[in-house]
C-alpha cells in the first residue's frame, strides 16, 4: 500500500514534469505561442463546401474558404463588401429576349439577371498535394499505387505539396458541384429556382454518374469530371471573371455569395481526393479542404481537436479603418490597416460536457466561452433593471461580457391544416390570439434561458431589415404599448377572445367540453418536464388542457412531414439578413405537407402570399418597407405562430483576446482578433499554481491508519498459539 | 481443444445473426430511412428529392426485411437488411452513412480506448487484491469491518459522481491533472491519471468486496490449515498458497473481459474527451448513423463471444482437472 501513494506522487511528479501548471492541457512549447484555444461539442458532420450548411462546420470552413463577398467586420447594419471579389459584382437585368433592361425597371419585366464577377488577381491555394508536380509536369499524387499509399495517413504524410493562382473557372466548377449526384448539396433545390440550367446540369450529371458507377467500390475511384459538363447559367469570361445568369430578379443572391457554397473549389483537388486508397483512409474532400482562405486545417481530428493554421499564401487583407461610431471608443479600431490575420494558430478541442469546458475556461485554458445554464449565475448576475451585468469573481478576472440578439426565432407554430387550431377562419384566429396573450413568453425567458431572449413581436429578429422598433413595432393583437415598453394584454382581453370564438371559459358552445388541444414535442425525459408544465400552466390560464404529445425525434419529424401534428416548437436561423429570408417560412407554396417546405405551420394566406411574391425580390426603400409591414401586420393578425423570442447570445472573453465585436452574419471572424499571449501565460500560471499539501497530507493519513494494522500484524506473529 | 474451439465458433454464427437481427429491428423501430436521410441532409432546404437520391445512393431506398417485387433468394437479398449485413461477417464495415471508412475509424479509436482500459484494469487488479488480502487477513477486526463497509458505500456510489467529483478536486482545486484531454505518446501520460484513478477509485467497493470473499473462501481449506501448521508465517500462507489458488476464478473474472476493453468506456470517454470507441459509438447513437451502431454492435458481440471462449481455455490453463472435449 505504502508503494501505491509513492506511484501515486510519482505519477503526478511525472505529470509536472518541465512544465509550471500540472493540469495544463497544451504543451510547454506552445506557452506563449499566438494560437487561440476554443472548443466544440459537436463534431462537423461536413467540410465539404458544397455539402455543409451548419454552423458547427461554418466555424471551420468559413475561415478557409474564399466566396466572393462578405460581411464588413464593425459596420451595422450588415454591410457586404468584396472578399476574393475585386470588387462588387455588377448586376444586369434582361428580357425574356435577351435585352438588357434599365436597372430601375420593375421585378415582373426581369426574365433574368446577370451578375458578373471579377475576382482578385494573384490569390493562391494553401499548400496542397494536389498541386504537385512532378518534373514533365504531371500530378504528383493523383493516381497513387498501393505502395505509396502504404504510409499516408493523413494529408500531413504527403511529402510534396505546392499551389497555384485562384482562378474565375474554379468558382465555375465549385457552383457546378452543388448539381453533383454523389454530394447532395443541401441547396440544389433552392438554387435550382434561381440558376439558369442547373436543373438540366443535375440530370446529365446523374445520368453519367451512374452510368459509370455500378458498385460503392467504383465510386470511391470515379472522378466526374465537372469541365466537361456546360452550365448554361454560369460561365467563365476570362482568367479572373465569371457570371451568373439567374431566373428573374433574386437580389439575395448576393448574400449566398457569401456562404462557403459559392467559394472556390480547384478541379485538382476533387481529382486528387477521388482515389479509392486515400477514401479507404478517409482521406476525402469532405475531411480535408482546400481553400484559398486566411487559415488552412492542418489537424483534422473531430474526435480530438481541429488545428487551423495560417495560410502562408494568403492574399493582402488589412483590418478595417472605419466602423461603427462607438467602435473607436471601444478600442476596435487600433488596428485599422494591419495586415491580417493576427492568430498564427487556433485549436478547437472536443468538449462534450460543460462541466470541463466551463472550468478550463476560468483556469484560462479557452480564451472565450458560452454561458451554460448552470454556469449562468455563477457568471452574470442581473441589474435592478434588467440589464446582464458580470458578477464579481468574473470581473476581478478581467473577464468582459459580451451580448447579441441573434439572427434566429423561437417560435411556437400551430399547424394550420388543423380542424381545431388552424385554418383562416375568424374563430380560428382569435383563439390562436387568446393563446397568444395567455402564453408569458417574458416568464419563459426569465425562468429557462436566464434572460437571455427577446420576446418577439413578429417573425423579424431586431435589426433585420423590414424590422420596426418601439411602439410601431409592437404586435398590437398581444401588446400595449405603456410608459414607452410593451406590456402584455391582460388576460381579460384572452378570455372575451375566447369567448368570440366560441369556447367561454375554454367550454367548446358546440359540444358543451372542455377544450383539449395537443402541444407535439420532442421533448421527453426529466430535464423537459419543467418546460412542459410550464405550457400546460400557460393554457390553463384560459381553462384549456394541454395535453402533451412527447415522441422522439424522428416521431415528431414525421408527424410535421405529415401534417398530423397540432401545436408544436421550431426554430429557424437566418442565412442573410433579409426580411425574405424569414417571411418565406409563412409563404403558402413553401407549406411542409406535401410539399417538403421550410413552412411549417402550412400557413397559407393568398394576400400575404401575393405581397411576399412582390416583396422577396424588391431592391430595399420605402415600397419594400411598406410591404414588409403590410405582411407582417396580416401574420400578427392570423397568428399562425406564437412569435415566440428572439435568442440572446452571451459570450464570455478573457482580457488577453481583444478586437471582439458581436458579428452574427459573419462566419470569417476569427482573422480580425488578436492576442496576448503573454499576458495570458502569465494569468494562467498565477491561476493554475499546482496545491500539493493534500498530497502529502493523504499520505500521512494513509500511514496513520496503517500503523495499528501493522502493530497488530506484529502481535499476531509473535503471539503463541495457546493461552496459558 | 480445437474441435472445442471450432464448435464454439460455429455456435456464434447463429448468435451474431440474431444480434444483428435485433440490432436492426430496434434501430429501424425508431429511425426510419427518411430520417436517417434527413439527419444526413440536414433541415434546411432539404426537398424529398434529394432524400429520395440520398437513399438509393446509400442503399436505403430497398425494403427494410423482406423485397415483395423480387422473386425466389432476391426476396430476401435485395433488402436493406441483408445489403448491410452480409459483409459483416466478414469483417467489412464499410462506408458509415457518412461516408467515413469504419473500419480505419475503429483502427484509430481502439488506442485511446485501451490507453484508459488497459492501466484501469492493471491497476484495479492490482489495488482491488492488495485491499482484500488485507481485509483478508485481518477478518474478524475493525479494519475488515470498516472496509467491508467503506466498500459498500463505494459501490453505492454512482459513477459520474466519481468523474464529476474527481475533475472538481484534482483538477479545479487542486490544479494536479488536467481536467480533460488527450494526447498521443507520453505528452497523453497526464491526461490519463484522472480517469484512470477514478476507474480505480469506482471500482475498489465491488472488486474489493468480491476478492475478499474469494480469500476468505480459500483461507478456511484444509490446505491453509495444513501450510500453517507446518509452521508458515500468515504471510507465506496468504501469498504463496491463498494467492495462488484463489487466482483461478480471478483470472477467469478478468479474462472475460479482456476482449471488451476494446470497446471503450461511454461515461469517462465522454467526460475526458477521449477519442475512444465509447465515445465513437455515443456519436454515432446521437447522429442515427445504423452503419457505426450496426458495426459497433457486431464487433462488441464478437469480441464477448470471443472473451467467453479465452474463459473456457484459461480454466484449462489454470485447473489442471478441467479438460475441453
Amino acid at each position: 500500500m505504502v508503494w501505491r501513494s509513492l506511484f501515486l506522487i510519482s505519477l503526478f511528479s511525472l505529470a509536472s514534469c518541465g512544465d509550471g501548471n500540472w493540469n495544463n492541457p497544451y504543451p510547454k512549447a506552445d506557452q506563449i505561442a499566438n494560437t487561440f484555444y476554443a472548443s466544440f461539442d459537436k463534431r462537423p458532420k461536413h467540410l465539404d463546401p458544397a455539402q455543409s450548411y451548419s454552423s458547427n462546420e461554418y466555424e471551420f470552413i468559413a475561415n478557409i474558404y474564399m466566396p466572393p463577398l462578405q460581411y464588413h467586420y464593425l459596420k451595422r447594419p450588415y454591410t457586404l463588401i468584396p472578399f476574393s471579389a475585386a470588387q462588387m459584382p455588377t448586376v444586369r437585368y434582361l428580357d425574356n429576349a435577351g435585352k438588357v433592361l434599365a436597372s430601375g425597371v420593375d421585378a415582373e419585366q426581369i426574365a433574368f439577371s446577370e451578375y458578373t464577377i471579377t475576382i482578385r488577381k494573384g490569390i493562391q491555394y494553401q499548400p496542397h498535394p494536389a498541386f504537385a508536380k512532378n518534373k514533365i509536369g504531371k500530378p504528383l499524387y493523383h493516381d497513387l499505387t498501393s505502395e505509396q499509399l502504404e504510409d499516408i495517413y493523413t494529408l500531413a504524410d504527403f511529402p510534396e505539396t505546392a499551389s497555384r493562382e485562384m482562378t474565375a473557372e474554379d468558382y465555375v466548377y465549385q457552383i457546378k458541384r452543388l448539381a453533383h449526384p454523389k454530394l447532395h448539396s443541401p441547396i440544389l433545390g433552392i438554387m435550382s429556382d434561381y440558376i439558369v440550367g442547373l436543373p438540366e446540369l443535375a440530370k446529365t450529371l446523374a445520368a453519367a454518374y451512374k452510368k459509370e458507377v455500378k458498385t460503392v467500390e467504383l465510386e470511391n475511384d470515379f472522378y466526374l469530371d465537372l469541365r466537361q459538363f456546360k452550365l448554361e447559367g454560369v460561365k467563365t469570361v476570362d482568367r479572373y471573371t465569371y457570371t451568373i445568369k439567374i431566373n428573374g430578379k433574386y437580389p439575395q443572391l448576393a448574400y449566398w455569395m457569401t456562404l462557403p457554397f459559392f467559394a472556390p473549389m480547384p478541379f485538382e483537388a476533387e481529382q486528387f481526393y477521388a482515389q479509392a486508397g486515400l477514401v479507404d483512409k478517409n482521406i476525402t474532400l469532405d475531411w480535408y479542404p482546400v481553400g484559398t482562405g486566411p487559415y488552412m486545417l492542418s489537424v483534422n481530428n473531430p474526435n480530438l481537436k481541429m488545428v487551423m493554421e495560417r495560410n502562408p499564401n494568403y492574399m493582402d487583407e488589412y483590418y478595417p479603418s472605419e466602423g461603427d461610431p462607438e467602435d473607436a471608443e471601444n478600442g476596435l479600431l487600433v488596428d485599422a490597416g494591419k495586415p491580417l490575420p493576427f492568430i498564427d494558430k487556433i485549436v478547437f478541442s472536443l468538449e462534450r460536457e460543460g462541466i470541463p469546458y466551463w472550468n478550463k475556461f476560468l483556469q484560462g485554458y479557452y480564451d472565450s466561452s458560452g454561458i451554460s445554464s448552470d454556469s449562468f449565475d455563477q457568471a452574470v448576475s442581473i441589474t435592478t433593471q434588467g440589464e446582464p451585468t458580470l458578477t464579481d469573481a468574473m470581473s476581478e478576472k478581467g473577464i468582459s461580457l459580451l451580448t447579441a440578439i441573434k439572427a434566429s426565432t423561437y417560435y411556437t407554430g400551430f399547424n394550420m391544416l388543423d380542424p381545431v387550431i388552424g385554418g383562416l377562419s375568424e374563430r380560428a384566429r382569435k383563439l390562436r390570439r387568446a393563446i397568444a396573450i395567455a402564453v408569458d413568453y417574458e416568464e419563459y425567458i426569465s425562468i429557462f434561458l436566464n434572460g437571455r431572449g427577446l420576446e418577439a413581436q413578429g417573425p423579424l429578429p431586431p435589426g433585420m431589415y423590414g424590422s420596426r422598433e418601439g411602439e410601431a413595432g409592437i404586435n398590437p393583437y398581444v401588446y400595449n404599448w405603456v410608459n414607452g415598453r410593451a406590456k402584455r394584454k391582460p388576460l381579460a382581453v384572452a378570455q372575451q377572445l375566447l369567448v368570440e370564438a366560441g369556447y367561454p371559459n375554454g367550454i367548446d358552445k358546440k359540444t358543451g367540453e372542455k377544450l383539449i388541444l395537443n402541444l407535439d414535442t420532442a421533448a421527453t425525459g426529466p430535464d423537459a418536464k419543467a418546460q412542459l408544465d410550464w405550457w400546460r400552466k400557460q393554457y390553463a390560464k384560459l381553462n384549456i388542457e394541454l395535453n402533451i404529445r412527447s415522441t422522439d425525434y424522428n416521431r415528431f419529424q414525421d408527424k410535421m412531414h405529415n401534417g398530423s401534428a397540432q401545436i408544436f416548437e421550431w426554430g429557424w436561423n437566418a442565412d442573410y439578413p433579409d426580411p425574405e429570408n424569414f417571411m418565406f417560412l409563412l409563404y403558402g407554396p413553401n407549406g411542409k405537407v406535401g410539399k417538403g417546405g421550410v413552412n411549417s405551420s402550412n400557413y397559407d394566406n393568398p394576400e400575404f402570399n401575393k405581397l411576399f411574391e412582390k416583396m422577396k425580390n424588391m431592391d430595399n426603400g420605402e415600397r419594400r418597407l411598406a410591404l414588409i409591414d403590410k405582411m407582417v401586420n396580416i401574420a400578427q393578425q392570423d397568428s399562425p405562430w406564437l412569435w415566440g423570442l428572439h435568442p440572446k447570445a452571451f459570450s464570455l472573453h478573457h482580457n488577453w483576446y481583444t478586437n471582439i465585436k458581436s458579428n452574427v452574419m459573419a462566419n470569417n471572424t476569427l482573422k480580425y482578433k488578436r492576442l496576448k499571449p503573454i499576458q495570458r501565460a502569465e494569468k494562467r500560471t498565477a491561476w493554475n499554481k499546482p496545491v500539493t499539501w493534500p498530497l502529502y497530507f493523504m499520505f500521512g493519513v494513509f500511514v496513520l491508519l496503517l500503523l495499528p494494522g501493522v502493530m497488530s500484524y506484529r502481535r499476531k506473529e509473535h503471539s503463541k498459539g495457546y493461552s496459558q | 481443444m480445437l474441435a472445442y474451439i471450432i464448435r464454439r465458433l460455429l455456435y456464434a454464427i447463429p448468435i451474431l445473426i440474431g444480434v444483428n437481427l435485433i440490432t436492426f429491428a430496434l434501430f429501424f423501430v425508431v429511425n426510419t430511412p427518411d430520417n436517417i436521410a434527413r439527419l444526413q441532409l440536414g433541415v434546411k432546404n432539404v426537398t424529398p428529392e434529394a432524400i429520395q437520391k440520398w437513399k438509393a445512393n446509400h442503399g436505403y431506398d430497398k425494403p427494410l426485411l423482406y423485397n415483395k417485387n423480387k422473386s425466389g433468394g432476391e426476396a430476401l437479398t435485395e433488402t436493406i437488411f441483408y445489403t448491410k449485413s452480409v459483409r459483416l461477417f466478414v469483417f467489412d464495415f464499410g462506408l458509415s452513412d457518412e461516408g467515413r471508412d469504419i473500419s480505419h475509424d475503429i483502427s484509430q479509436r481502439m488506442w485511446p480506448s485501451l490507453a484508459i482500459a488497459i492501466p484501469s484494469l492493471m491497476v484495479g487488479l492490482l489495488v482491488n487484491i492488495s485491499l482484500s488480502m488485507l481485509l483478508a487477513f485481518f477478518r474478524g477486526t475493525y479494519i475488515d469491518v470498516s472496509g467491508v463497509i467503506t466498500g459498500v458505500v463505494l459501490i453505492s456510489i454512482s459513477a459520474l459522481f466519481y468523474i464529476i467529483g474527481g475533475q472538481y478536486i484534482m483538477s479545479k482545486l487542486w490544479h494536479l491533472v488536467p481536467i480533460s484531454g488527450y494526447s498521443e505518446g507520453i505528452a497523453g501520460f497526464k491526461f490519463l491519471i484522472l480517469p484512470v484513478i477514478i476507474a480505480v477509485v469506482g471500482g475498489i467497493g465491488s472488486g474489493t468486496r468480491w476478492y475478499r470473499t474469494i480469500f476468505l473462501e480459500e483461507i478456511n481449506k484444509d490446505y491453509v490449515r495444513t501450510a500453517r501448521a507446518k509452521g508458515l508465517s500468515e504471510l507465506k500462507v496468504l501469498f504463496r498458497h491463498i494467492l495462488k489458488n484463489a487466482m483461478i476464478p480471478i483470472l477467469t473474472g478478468v479474462v472475460v473481459i479482456i476482449p471488451l476493453l476494446f470497446m471503450g468506456s461511454l461515461l469517462t470517454e465522454s467526460f475526458f474527451g477521449i477519442p475512444g470507441l465509447g465515445s465513437y459509438t455515443i456519436d454515432a447513437i446521437h447522429a442515427q448513423d445504423f452503419a457505426i451502431v450496426r458495426a459497433m454492435v457486431f464487433l462488441g458481440s464478437v469480441l464477448y463471444i470471443i472473451g467467453l471462449i479465452l474463459t473456457d481455455i484459461s480454466y484449462t490453463l489454470v485447473d489442471p482437472r478441467i479438460r475441453l472435449a
